[in-house]
């Protein structure tokens, strides 16, 4: 069963042509699938396709995953700043119609689940770029999502604190293994994460490759110093230059 | 210390050579009267002066009040469809550019010879109006662009959208608009005085005019230095209030 999958779709801005595609993407039930691409090669016009906030100029989008079931994590944060870390992660909740009661109680099981217990009542200024980007993970997975769709969530954050977020999503993902579609332009990072790597080629994105990540999930430490994770990171890095390469 | 220190220096100094040059030169008090002299006036008007500059103030502040209501509504209406948008900006751009003094003897006819004061409230009124609806209507239009693609992803209704997202959004453009406006607003007031007149109310405009008519300079510089008194606390409440509302918005 996939959960969302993208045929032969392809999107073209007004006036900025094409952006991606005609490109082909199936994500199965409780996948994780990084999308790895030189920028500007549409791996956020991919995912914003997948969360149907946007449609494609052809092909076609297939969504399993109902309204409140698609959760996305944007570059940024994106944390309403004249709100409580609590209030922003209760807003989806509240804008579905949840009880204010009920949304805010769920907000703060999601804000402990991703560490945050202690800051449920901090402002967005106040909480560090980790912090931040953990209140806006615990937002997407206050509804238990089907989909969850990760537009380089880490990408402003240091190396630490971006390794210990990959983990704290795996850990999360283990417990009620959503479908995850993880955008990002770090291949370790990618191959660490994921079970499935896509290489698109720049842009209007296609597929340039695909390479599985052949390791138990979620992974046990020192995974990053293993053969098959060097020799997948090679693989993937390969095709990327590659696909680089045709843009040059 | 040297941003209080510094201008207190100058004016001194200024007030001194003022002083000195007024007398050496014996200039007629008609004229240029010395700071000593605005100094007697200040007293001998003070309780005159104070109710007229509260006088001012008040048109200025409801002039404020009536501005913000108008201007919301139509920043608020323009910011539901595009097509509104273009209709009205042309309109309250061509207000904003049309002098306040050009337009002020029509509201004179129009209020009538017995409320002249309404005139004014409604000059000072128009002053205030763009500020305010540009800041509004900025304000709506600011919302990231991401949170608005999160409330499209949750299903959000076009009523949720504007409480929880394009109104919270906007209350630092709608605070600084405000602040620009209240300045703005006693400008008006002033000025839509002088031409309007004010009927029993009389502000500081009127003190002015009417000291200028009988040559007591003194009490001229003395009215026009309350005024700007006046118009300074304003200013300062008004960044006071911005940096307040600012750090409730933003929690720090």
């Amino acid at each position: 069963m996939s959960v969302a999958a993208l045929s032969a779709v392809e999107v073209a801005y007004l006036g900025r042509g094409a952006a991606l595609g005609p490109f082909d993407l199936t994500v199965g039930e409780g996948e994780i699938v990084a999308l790895v691409g030189p920028s500007g090669c549409g791996k956020s016009t991919a995912l914003r396709l997948l969360a149907g906030l946007e449609a494609p100029t052809r092909g076609e989008v297939r969504r399993a995953a109902g309204r409140g079931e698609t959760a996305v994590v944007f570059q940024a944060p994106t944390l309403a700043p004249w709100l409580t870390a609590e209030a922003n992660v209760a807003l989806p909740l509240e804008l579905a119609g949840e009880v204010r009661r009920e949304a805010r109680s769920r907000a703060r099981a999601a804000l402990a689940r991703v560490g945050l217990a202690e800051a449920a009542a901090a402002r967005p200024a106040q909480l560090s770029g980790g912090m931040a980007m953990r209140a806006s993970l615990a937002r997407a997975l206050v509804t238990n999502p089907k989909l969850l769709l990760l537009d380089e969530p880490f990408a402003a954050l240091d190396e630490i604190t971006r390794r210990r977020l990959a983990d704290d999503l795996l850990a999360i993902w283990a417990e009620r293994r959503p479908a995850i579609v993880f955008v990002t332009h770090n291949v370790e990072e990618a191959v660490y994460v994921a079970g499935r790597v896509v290489v698109m080629s720049a842009g209007p994105g296609r597929l340039a490759g695909e390479t599985k990540v052949d390791a138990s999930a979620p992974r046990t430490a020192g995974f990053r110093a293993t053969p098959v994770f060097r020799a997948t990171a090679e693989a993937v890095s390969e095709q990327l230059a590659s696909a680089m390469g045709t843009a040059a | 210390m040297s941003r209080i220190l510094a201008p207190a220096v100058l004016i001194g100094a200024i007030l001194i050579v003022w002083e000195a040059a007024t007398r050496v030169l014996s200039v007629p008090v008609y004229l240029l009267p010395s700071p000593s002299a605005i100094a007697g006036a200040l007293a001998a008007n003070a309780g005159l002066l104070a109710v007229s500059a509260w006088r001012t103030l008040a048109t200025a502040m409801e002039a404020l009040a009536v501005a913000a209501v108008f201007a919301g509504a139509l920043a608020l209406t323009t910011s539901l469809s595009r097509t509104l948008d273009a209709a009205i900006r042309p309109i309250a751009v061509a207000l904003q550019v049309t002098p306040v003094i050009a337009i002020a003897p029509l509201f004179v006819i129009w209020a009538g010879v017995d409320h002249p004061e309404r005139a004014v409230i409604a000059l000072a009124a128009i002053v205030a109006f763009f500020p305010i609806f540009s800041g509004t209507a900025r304000g709506l239009a600011a919302a990231d662009p991401d949170l608005e693609r999160l409330f499209d992803l949750y299903g959000a209704t076009p009523l949720q959208r504007l409480a929880r997202l394009k109104l919270p959004s906007a209350l630092p453009f709608i605070v600084e608009g405000a602040k620009v406006a209240a300045g703005l607003s006693i400008i008006g007031a002033v000025v839509a005085e002088f031409v309007a007149g004010s009927g029993g109310e009389q502000g500081l405009a009127w003190r002015i005019l009417e000291a200028s008519n009988h040559l007591e300079t003194a009490k001229v510089f003395a009215a026009i230095l309350v005024l700007a008194l006046m118009a300074a606390v304003v200013q300062v409440f008004f960044q006071w209030l911005e940096r307040r509302a600012l750090v409730w918005w933003r929690g720090r």
